[in-house]
């Protein structure tokens, strides 16, 4: 179904207990792509991330990245959970939370190498944070907090990255910010996922979508997902207005 | 002149002892408490403390090391903690309330049994008696507290991005499970070396408060660990003296002092200070409601 070397999601199916969350999602990512997922609220867009990335079980259904399973290469994955899922009042800065992205590079026992550093501080510099580098995270804007988070995902020096809901509760700037250095990953050859709940006009920026209401409805570009069909078999009556945008 | 007050009591071995082991207790127990004030774990904390005394007990019953009795069941309590809300329905908090006073009530009885024939007295394991350490028991304390220090600090980066984010870890490939887990044996380790100085009913104070205050005062974990370690030194210290001068128990003469600590802290706190940082909340919420029921 996939070609070598992209992510292969197959027959995913997710429960809570005796909710079934997810019905055997089957869909291929390809290098280079900035894959939306969409879908109205309670649809599973989080649970698909999560499950994709091993980190709530799955009942059944295996992911594959390249040859193997993608839950066994975990360090070239890059997740940043909702805003709203974080402490923001843990005692750190935010240069303490964008070098949290070379933990697993350093690797056990070792201090943070020069070269790591570097990274990091490049990281921050591309997010326009490095002036706020000491500040505590939890003097931030919801839109500096998203960036400090872009900026500790970039650190990892991932292949696959994974953002849920990144553009809630931020400023214009950081919206921009987001979408540009996500643009400039894809184009660097890696994979860009991003859960979405917003159907305004930022989603021209998505090469795909993947529309989600506990089954996949449809995925592919985005002309071929907005038919006024499959926006009825997604949210049901109320989505008159989004086949202008489509 | 005043301070012969501090000297004095050092010329004797036994206070030298008591010494050295409130100064390890403070700190290891300012380092941990900072993890679990920060995970919200306070009551994890309460829960492995109360559960080490029917391991103790037994431990004493069977003629070994009373640390290793207590730490096994501190372990065990843990591990049937996370089974309970793992595997039914019931919650983390109730399942931990459960456990705890299960263990805690089995462990008052047997103790309660052996205190006949035994010159054991269960109000020092759960108030503390600091004044009473043996050459021993400063051994294991200080062989514990090197274990619980060297392990945060070789875990350090690890346990402060698990800790912050523990999605984000896994997701970046760290072992989670290994994480919580070790962290839960550094916990059960701190407990079981507290036990001789604040007893199990107060260990949790003296876990939480002094890290509570230093948060009031630090952006970083470990300036939170570090100003921690100092109030729980000094607390520990001026327990110890009130319990050498004044006869109080050590256990609660060491919590007052921190608690002190850490209503100075939130009184005075520079970036929140109740008084330093004047909240604009003119009418308390309870007092509006009460007043409209009037209207």
């Amino acid at each position: 179904m996939v070609d070598h070397a992209a992510i292969a999601v197959e027959h995913l199916s997710v429960s809570y207990r005796s909710l079934q969350a997810l019905r055997n999602i089957s869909f291929g990512l390809q290098p280079g792509q900035l894959v939306g997922i969409f879908g109205p609220n309670g649809a599973g867009k989080s649970t698909l991330v999560k499950a994709m990335l091993g980190l709530i079980p799955a009942v059944t259904g295996r992911i594959y990245y390249g040859d193997r399973l993608l839950s066994d290469q975990l360090d070239r994955t890059a997740y940043v959970p909702q805003r709203s899922q974080i402490d923001w009042t843990f005692p750190a800065t935010v240069w303490d939370v964008v070098l949290m992205g070379r933990v697993k590079q350093a690797g056990w026992f070792n201090r943070f190498s020069t070269p790591s550093r570097h990274i990091a501080a490049a990281a921050l510099e591309r997010v326009g944070m490095s002036q706020l580098r000491d500040r505590p995270i939890g003097a931030l804007s919801g839109g500096q907090q998203q960036r400090v988070f872009l900026a500790r995902a970039l650190a990892q020096q991932a292949d696959l990255f994974f953002f849920d809901e990144p553009f809630v509760g931020v400023d214009q700037k950081t919206e921009t910010v987001l979408f540009r250095i996500f643009g400039e990953l894809a184009q660097a050859g890696k994979i860009v996922v991003v859960v979405n709940h917003d159907l305004g006009e930022s989603i021209t920026h998505f090469d795909q979508l993947l529309l989600l209401n506990r089954e996949l409805i449809a995925f592919g570009p985005r002309q071929q997902v907005f038919t006024a069909e499959n926006m009825v078999r997604a949210y049901g009556g109320q989505v008159q207005f989004f086949s202008s945008v489509a | 002149m005043e301070l012969t007050y501090l000297t004095e009591p050092l010329q004797y071995a036994f206070m030298q002892r008591s010494l050295v082991v409130a100064v390890l207790v403070g700190v290891i127990c300012a380092v941990i408490g900072s993890y679990l004030m920060v995970q919200r774990l306070a009551l994890l904390g309460d829960a492995i403390s109360h559960s080490l005394l029917p391991g103790l007990a037994i431990a004493f019953m069977l003629g070994i090391n009373i640390y290793i009795g207590a730490f096994i069941a501190g372990v065990i309590s843990t591990v049937i903690i996370s089974l309970i809300h793992t595997r039914s329905p019931v919650k983390e908090d109730a399942a931990m309330g459960i456990v705890f006073s299960a263990f805690f009530a089995f462990g008052i009885i047997l103790i309660t049994l052996i205190q006949k024939d035994n010159k054991i007295d269960l109000n020092h394991f759960l108030f503390g008696n600091i004044l009473g350490v043996t050459l021993a028991d400063v051994r294991d304390t200080a062989l514990m507290a090197a274990l619980v220090l060297l392990c945060v600090f070789l875990f350090y980066k690890e346990l402060l991005f698990y800790s912050f984010d523990r999605l984000g870890a896994q997701a970046a490939g760290l072992p989670v499970s290994l994480l919580n887990s070790g962290l839960m044996v550094l916990i059960a380790l701190t407990v079981v070396a507290s036990l001789k100085s604040v007893g199990v009913v107060l260990v949790l104070a003296l876990l939480i408060t002094p890290s509570a205050a230093a948060y009031l005062l630090a952006a970083r974990l470990h300036q939170v660990m570090l100003l921690g370690s100092a109030i729980g030194v000094i607390s520990s210290i001026s327990g110890l003296y009130l319990s050498y001068y004044v006869n109080l128990p050590s256990g609660p003469a060491i919590v007052m002092v921190a608690s002190g600590f850490f209503f100075l802290a939130l009184l005075f706190s520079p970036a929140h200070g109740l008084l330093t940082q004047p909240q604009s909340q003119s009418v308390l919420p309870l007092w509006r409601d009460i007043r409209s029921l009037f209207r």
